[in-house]
This record gives C-alpha cells, sequence and structure tokens, in this order.
C-alpha cells in the first residue's frame, strides 16, 4: 500500500462550500511533492485532511496505513505522531525557548531527559540552529522561526513532513534557506514531503511533482512539474 | 516509568500553570472563596436548624392521662400495649403521687392544697409520658392510643405541633435548596474563570494536539490546576467558617438569644465543614476545567 492514498475525496463545508470533489491521490514513501492552486482551490483542505484537521464528507483518506476518515477525535494522536506538521505562522509557544518549544513535541511520549535532550540537539542540527537553544522565538528572524518549528515537526522521526505554506511569511532568500532544509530531511532522512504552496518560484527551482488543484479537482499532476499560470 | 514521567511533567506543567497566569489564577481562586465562604455558613446554618428541629422534636410527648382508679395489672398492660405500637420510641410512668409531690415542691399554694388530699383521695390522674420516633405521625399515634381502654385523655399540643412541623420541614428544605444551590453557582462560575484561563492558553493545547499529545495527557495539567485552584480557594472559607463558628459559639454561650434555641458544639460540626469545603472546592474545581478544556479538544 502506498504511504497516502486518497479515494473519491469529496470534503462539503457545513456553509455549504464544496472544497474538495472526488480526489485520488497517491503518494509513495520518499516522496517530494508540491500541492499548488490558487486561494482557494482546495490545497488547504487538502493537506488539512492529510493530518485529520478536518474529516471528509465521503470518500476515503489514508495516511501510513490509517483510514484518517474514520478516525475518532479521541484517536488522532495516534495519527500525528506519525507525521510532523509545518504552518505558514510557525505556532511556537512565545513563552518557551526554542530547546522547549522542540522537546515539547517530545514530552508526549514520556521519554527520559537525556534521551529528549540527544533527539532534540539532532533536530535542532538538521535545521542548523544548534547556537540558538535558548533564544525566544521573539528573538529569531522569521526564518529561523519557520526553521524551529521544522525541528520541532521532525523531532519524533515522522514518515511524513506536512509544510501548509511554510515560506508564506518569508522573504525570497529566507523562503530558499527553508526550501533547503526541508529538501535535506528528505534527502537525509527520506522523509515524505508534502507541501502546500503558491510560491511559483520555489515550484519552478526544486523540480519535484507537482500536484495542481483547482475548483477542487486535480487537474494536473506531473513530475519535475513546473508552475505555470493561476488559471489553468 | 513512562507514565510517571508524563505524570511528573504534567504535574509540575500544572503549578507553573497556576503561576504563569497568576491574576486568573487568582481570580479563579477568589471567585472559589466567596462562593464557598457561602457554602460554608449555609451549611453551618442548616446544621444548626436540624440540630433545633430534632432537640425540639425529642422534646414533643404525648401525655396519656388514665382513668381514675386503675389497678397496677391494668397499668402494666396498657404499658405493654402502648410500647408495642409502630411509632413508640419510649414510655415512662408517671403515677399521680409523684405528679403530687413534684407540684406541691413547685409552690407554696399548691402545697396546701394538695396536702388535704390523701393517696386515696388524690384528685390527679395517672399518667404515661410517650415519646415517639416519627414526629410528623404523632397525632395518628396519639389516636391509638386513645381508642385503649382505661385511657381518659391525650394530649400533645395537637395543632401547634403540627405547624410546627410544617414548619421546620420547609426551614429544612430551604437550607437544602440554598446549599445545593450555592454549589451549583460556584461550579457554573468556576468553570467560567477556568475558561477564561484556558481561552489564553487554546494556542497551547492545538500545539499539543498537533504535536500528538492524547486528550487525556492534554487534560491532565488542567485538571491538576483545577483540583489546586479548588484546594487554594478553600482554605480561606475553611478558616473563616470554622474559627468564626467557634467564636461565635463562645461568644453567645452556645445558645441564639434564649436557652431553647442550642447552637451545634462546633467541634461536632467543623471537621465535617472541612471536609465538604475541600471536597466542593477540588471536586468543583477538577470538573470545572474538565468541562472548559473539552471545547478545545477538537482541532
Amino acid at each position: 500500500m502506498q504511504l497516502i492514498e486518497l479515494k473519491n475525496v469529496y470534503k462539503r463545508y457545513n456553509n455549504g462550500v464544496t472544497a474538495l470533489c472526488d480526489v485520488n491521490l497517491t503518494i509513495s514513501k520518499g516522496e517530494f511533492v508540491f500541492i499548488i492552486g490558487a486561494s482557494g482551490s482546495g490545497k488547504s483542505t487538502l493537506i488539512k485532511l492529510l493530518y485529520r484537521q478536518e474529516r471528509p464528507t465521503r470518500g476515503e483518506v489514508y495516511v501510513g496505513g490509517i483510514n484518517v476518515a474514520r478516525l475518532r477525535n479521541g484517536k488522532v494522536y495516534k495519527l500525528r505522531r506519525r507525521l510532523g506538521v509545518v504552518f505558514q505562522d510557525y505556532k511556537l509557544l512565545p513563552k518557551k525557548t526554542v530547546y522547549e518549544n522542540v522537546a515539547f513535541a517530545l514530552e508526549v511520549y514520556g521519554l527520559k531527559n537525556d534521551e529528549v535532550r540527544k533527539r532534540t540537539i539532532k533536530a535542532l542540527e538538521q535545521v542548523g540552529l544548534k547556537d540558538k537553544l535558548r533564544s525566544y522565538p521573539s528573538e529569531l528572524s522569521g526564518g529561523e522561526q519557520q526553521r524551529v518549528s521544522i525541528a520541532r515537526a521532525i523531532v519524533n522521526n515522522p514518515k511524513v513532513l506536512i509544510c501548509d505554506e511554510p515560506t508564506g511569511n518569508l522573504d525570497p532568500s529566507m523562503s530558499m534557506e527553508i526550501m533547503k532544509v526541508i529538501e535535506s530531511i528528505n534527502i537525509d532522512l527520506g522523509t515524505t514531503i508534502i507541501m502546500a504552496t503558491h510560491d511559483e518560484k520555489i515550484v519552478n527551482k526544486m523540480k519535484k511533482r507537482v500536484i495542481t488543484i483547482d475548483k477542487g479537482m486535480v487537474v494536473k499532476d506531473t513530475m519535475k512539474g513546473k508552475y505555470k499560470d493561476e488559471n489553468i | 516509568m513512562k507514565i510517571f514521567r508524563k505524570l511528573k511533567s504534567n504535574l509540575s506543567e500544572s503549578f507553573k500553570g497556576v503561576f504563569r497566569n497568576f491574576s486568573l489564577s487568582l481570580a479563579s481562586i477568589f471567585c472559589i472563596t466567596i462562593t464557598l465562604l457561602l457554602v460554608g455558613i449555609s451549611i453551618i446554618l442548616s446544621y444548626n436548624v436540624n440540630n433545633f428541629t430534632r432537640e425540639i422534636e425529642e422534646d414533643l410527648t404525648i401525655v396519656v392521662f388514665l382513668d381514675r382508679g386503675v389497678n397496677e395489672e391494668e397499668i402494666n398492660t396498657l404499658r405493654n400495649d402502648i410500647s408495642v405500637l409502630n411509632n413508640v420510641k419510649d414510655i415512662e410512668f408517671n403515677s399521680k403521687n409523684s405528679i403530687k409531690e413534684e407540684m406541691q415542691k413547685e409552690s407554696e399554694v399548691f402545697n396546701s392544697i394538695l396536702s388535704e388530699y390523701t393517696d386515696e383521695t388524690n384528685p390527679l390522674q395517672d399518667t404515661f409520658l410517650v415519646k415517639v420516633d416519627d414526629i410528623n405521625h404523632i397525632g395518628e399515634t396519639a389516636d391509638k392510643i386513645k381508642r385503649m381502654e382505661k385511657v381518659d385523655v391525650v394530649k400533645y399540643g395537637e395543632g401547634s405541633v403540627e405547624e410546627l412541623v410544617k414548619i421546620f420541614d420547609i426551614i429544612k428544605k430551604i437550607t437544602y435548596v440554598a446549599v445545593i444551590a450555592l454549589v451549583v453557582v460556584t461550579a457554573f462560575l468556576i468553570i467560567n474563570t477556568i475558561k477564561i484561563t484556558i481561552q489564553s492558553r487554546s494556542r497551547e493545547i492545538e500545539i499539543r494536539r498537533l504535536v500528538g499529545a492524547s486528550n487525556a495527557f492534554i487534560r491532565q495539567p488542567f485538571f491538576f490546576e483545577g483540583i489546586i485552584l479548588g484546594f487554594l480557594g478553600s482554605i480561606i472559607p475553611i478558616t473563616i467558617c470554622c474559627y468564626g463558628y467557634t467564636y461565635f459559639y463562645k461568644r453567645l454561650g452556645g445558645q441564639l438569644f434564649t436557652a431553647i434555641i442550642p447552637l451545634i458544639k462546633p467541634s461536632e460540626i467543623i471537621y465535617t465543614l472541612m471536609l465538604v469545603l475541600v471536597c466542593v472546592g477540588v471536586v468543583v474545581g477538577a470538573f470545572g476545567s474538565f468541562i472548559a478544556v473539552r471545547k478545545h479538544l477538537k482541532v
């Protein structure tokens, strides 16, 4: 079975908006996938289905063998432990240091202190922030904050890293910096990357698989794809 | 071991939580304090009302006047007949001679009048003093006794007793309702204050959910925090109620206005009171946080 599989997925919100319409997708282990589309095209909804922020109205969503559509609210943590999520707004805790923010994700496993320390430092090394352990998020640049949140997402060695517009708040040079970090995670750790974005430059430069979504439907799925224009 | 490590981190987290949002914690504590104080006072009141009604009820007696000229045998059979009745708790015989002596002791006038009578000519009647188990059925019991042979008159303060019983019943019910209502209000206020506390930490809860914390794990620190708040909030009411009541009791000499209304000894009530207040605080705090977090666990 593929790592991620979507079969005939429909999503209709309570307000009547149909966000996704008959989406079929498979993503295998170790892939690097961009999901692109205009605002309101449904790419965010697609991403949210993967980490069970939203449930599909119809259809099936499998992530690492778990049927996300049928996952009860109380069992969501089982899915979330297998994947890391990175957001546009970083979602860091302002009153915790960089180290604490990353170690926070390991708290739930009840590991020994030195094990937590080892893994936290390793994750921060991977994103190149080993020398900022004691800083607070407010003392860091946007790019650095996003790297902290990436470190938090990978600290539990997830199979999949889901990024919802991770470069949305960053300037082009910082965006490239972040993309390098994400690519290195894909290559070094073999983590599958799924990234929603509308940053044309990044998509064109990385030359990865690109899935284009428009009006809730997958309109294009190309290897080494490019971001041609918004109105496909 | 894993469980203990998790528990430990969550416990320290909940202590930190209390102090990190100190102003809000203080608000919750204050709110618990005030309501528990009211709960404590109404508990003391209801205890005292109950005590007072019990005392009065215990004093209520059916007086059974026997026919003149009953012999000892008849008295004994009657005593047996009455004591096997359902509602009868206690029966005591008071012979006409002992009543006469009592009356003579009481006043000079009675003494001179009654001394003219011998034991045979004594105009008084032998009586039974009957106490009952259930004051609500005192009338029925009195009726039953009245229908027995050799019984002349039965008196138990008809009318006034029924009134008294009704009033006490109402007072009891009012105090119970007041206590329950106050506990519910407390719970509601605590839920609301903890909700505000948690609102400011909804981001933290959201992130915890996203990094794979189970709901139970997320709840724990808030749960403990609720318990800590409830406990801290119960300290002042306990101190005030216990010391206050003891002081009040001593100051009034153990009775309210007259000896008819005795107060409960502080030693009989304060330990229960402490326990009840701590329990209410802790349970309501824990319950409040439980309810308040629930909303945030759907992200």
